[in-house]
């Protein structure tokens, strides 16, 4: 069933509307579990779009394995996903910032706090991202480090490549996962491929873990396919390399390759000098998990992440 | 005077990146680091640039007339996004990045994250911090200074800039990456002067924010500066300003500026149905008072601020 969760009159002749698809069990007990897919609070994030798009295809196949309650809001900014806007394209905010919002605020405000309403209760919430327009990464899950030990239960469910304990310094008070798990309802970000592009291959691996999740929770009934032992990585366990010139970058690996300490990932380019600037060196034996995708870099740009560690 | 490069760093598309810094008054290890100030962080603060510019000139002069005390040294940073300023961006040209959002930074960060990192480790142990914001809202506002939340604010200190109001507010969840939460934290005494515009150049808003600064370091023993003394500020705290919101989304008809005495019920402005011209919504104050904020963009949306009101305060 359709629904919207809440409508904004926009200045001229419009409506911002924030919908829900809700998939609830032919028979309903009244004692199932709910669970929601958030997505498209980025507007330049579209691999959720086309996650959203199958989870409700493939379980409207077979609505007899369906035990609980799914709520799917594929697009919390409609503005920025069709004005091609990673923020909201009027006032220019981060989505993320604004959670838990305000009932009586502006757009943002109010909308936030009204989806945060339709979320409560749930017994599980994940907002499914697709990084930025600089950078692919692969198929992860993103906690905090103060994770409760059902969120971890649940992100190892996930299917993806890794879990990623962020050190809370650096966790953003105002996103939605943060403000969630601040009113006990396990919510878990996923972070897969990049902005403006559809990686199916890492969709298909988030749509199997979020499958995944529903049958340990009870909501799905229906086969699953999951991977065994994902890496619970720690924010020491992860390198960064950024450039320190400006230009080109020119990758030599791709995501997911095994590299050796000292071999060269990628190249920054002088396209006017026809020379190359630096060498991009790994810095440890480990995997590429994070590789840029816009080739145009400035000093201090980042290029990629490789999980070092114990991983291998 | 002396002027400094701060950081910089090449690009094969455009001219090298840097940001330049103003030395006055003493140098060397005998200095002390009285005051930093410092202009536009985001591609649209042209007025905050052109307050730094009209600093830096007053600055030398003064500086020529032996006007900074003893050992004090003052350093001006008139603008760190030069880049976005050129191609009309707001944020970091190149990822749309704010950089106001990145401190205290890190070196091997990314490019903003070591801009900032770069700016931050200059302008330690300066015993002020002056940052010239924009405002979060578009649309008009009264001049007024800010200190940031951080437990170490002090309303009387703010008081010396002798602008007519102090506002304080809450923390919000963003204020930590800020430029001045962190020289507050560091122990310096950091404040944010809003002067009342941004995108377009105000010369008496300007003038104004020039000499609360002036004033300010004369009164911390920094400048020998003759001027007006300026307001006995108005200390208001921004959960106390009474929004007035819009009813209906439209065209957004103001009938009042900002700094007026209103009172409870006095009509403001109208929301307009922008096919057919009717009134959809009237906006009324909520409060006597005087305007602190009013929307100036042609439209407004549902529930949006469209004024803000310093509730029993007159003329």
């Amino acid at each position: 069933m359709i629904e919207t969760v809440v409508s904004v009159n926009l200045p001229v002749g419009e409506q911002l509307k924030i919908k829900k698809n809700s998939l609830t069990p032919d028979h309903i007990r009244g004692d199932e579990k709910r669970i929601c897919l958030v997505s498209g609070i980025y507007g330049d994030e579209l691999g959720g779009q086309y996650i959203c798009g199958e989870i409700i295809k493939r379980i409207k196949e077979d609505f007899s394995l369906l035990r609980g309650i799914v709520d799917v809001y594929p697009a919390i900014n409609p503005l920025g996903l069709d004005a091609r806007t990673r923020a909201v394209p009027t006032t220019n905010i981060d989505y993320s910032t604004v959670f838990p919002g305000d009932p009586n605020g502006g757009m943002e405000d109010y909308t936030a706090a009204r989806l945060v309403e339709d979320i409560k209760g749930a017994a599980c919430c994940i907002d499914i991202h697709s990084s930025n327009i600089f950078l692919q990464e692969v198929p992860q899950v993103r906690l905090n480090d103060d994770y409760s030990e059902e969120l971890l239960r649940l992100s190892k469910q996930m299917n993806t490549d890794l879990v990623w304990i962020h050190p809370s310094a650096s966790v953003n008070e105002g996103s939605l996962a943060y403000t969630m798990n601040h009113m006990g309802i396990p919510t878990l970000v996923t972070e897969s491929g990049a902005a403006f592009r559809i990686k199916y291959d890492f969709c298909e691996q988030i749509i199997d873990g979020i499958f995944a999740v529903m049958k340990e929770l009870g909501i799905w009934e229906g086969e699953i396919r999951v991977k065994d032992n994902v890496p619970i990585v720690k924010e020491n366990e992860i390198y960064y390399m950024n450039c320190e010139s400006s230009g080109l970058f020119v990758s030599h690996r791709n995501l997911l390759d095994h590299v050796r300490e000292g071999e060269i990932i990628g190249t920054i380019t002088n396209p006017l000098l026809g020379a190359v600037e630096e060498e991009i060196i790994a810095p440890t034996d480990g995997i590429i998990m994070t590789l840029r995708e816009h080739p145009g870099v400035a000093e201090g740009s980042l290029v990629a992440r490789i999980i070092g560690g114990s991983h291998l | 005077m002396r002027k400094e490069t701060i950081y910089s760093f090449s690009s094969y598309l455009r001219n090298e990146f840097s940001i330049e810094g103003y030395w006055f008054g003493k140098e060397g290890d005998a200095a002390e680091p009285a005051a930093c100030i410092i202009g536009s962080m985001r591609g649209n603060e042209y007025q905050q640039l052109y307050i730094c510019s009209l600093l830096v000139k007053r600055l030398k002069e003064l500086e020529a007339d032996g006007a900074i005390i003893g050992d004090n040294q003052i350093l001006v940073v008139p603008c760190i996004n030069n880049f976005s300023m050129n191609v009309g961006r707001k944020y970091w040209v190149s990822d749309n990045s704010d950089i106001n959002r990145q401190f205290p930074g890190n070196k091997d960060g990314d490019t903003t994250s070591r801009l900032a990192a770069h700016l931050f480790e200059k302008i330690q142990g300066f015993r002020y911090g002056i940052h010239f914001p924009s405002f979060y809202r578009k649309g008009d506002f009264i001049p007024h200074v800010r200190m940031p939340s951080t437990g170490k604010e002090s309303a009387s200190l703010t008081n010396l800039f002798g602008l007519p109001y102090v506002v304080t507010s809450k923390q919000r969840n963003y204020d930590r990456s800020t430029l001045t939460y962190n020289l507050q934290m560091q122990g310096t005494d950091a404040f944010s002067v809003y002067s009342g515009a941004t995108g377009t150049l105000d010369e008496t808003l300007a003038k104004q924010a020039v000499s609360s600064v002036l004033r300010f370091l004369t009164r911390m023993g920094i400048l020998k500066y003759n001027c007006h003394n300026g307001y006995i500020a108005s200390i208001i705290e921004e959960e106390d300003m009474v929004p007035v919101k819009a009813d209906a989304a439209g065209f957004f008809r103001r009938f009042i500026g900002v700094n007026t005495e209103v009172c409870r019920g006095q009509l403001l402005g109208e929301i307009l149905d922008p096919y057919e011209g009717n009134i959809l919504a009237e906006v009324r104050s909520q409060a006597d008072g005087i305007t602190f904020f009013a929307a100036n963009q042609p439209t407004i949306l549902e529930n949006a601020t469209a004024f803000q009101i310093i509730k029993k305060l007159h003329e």
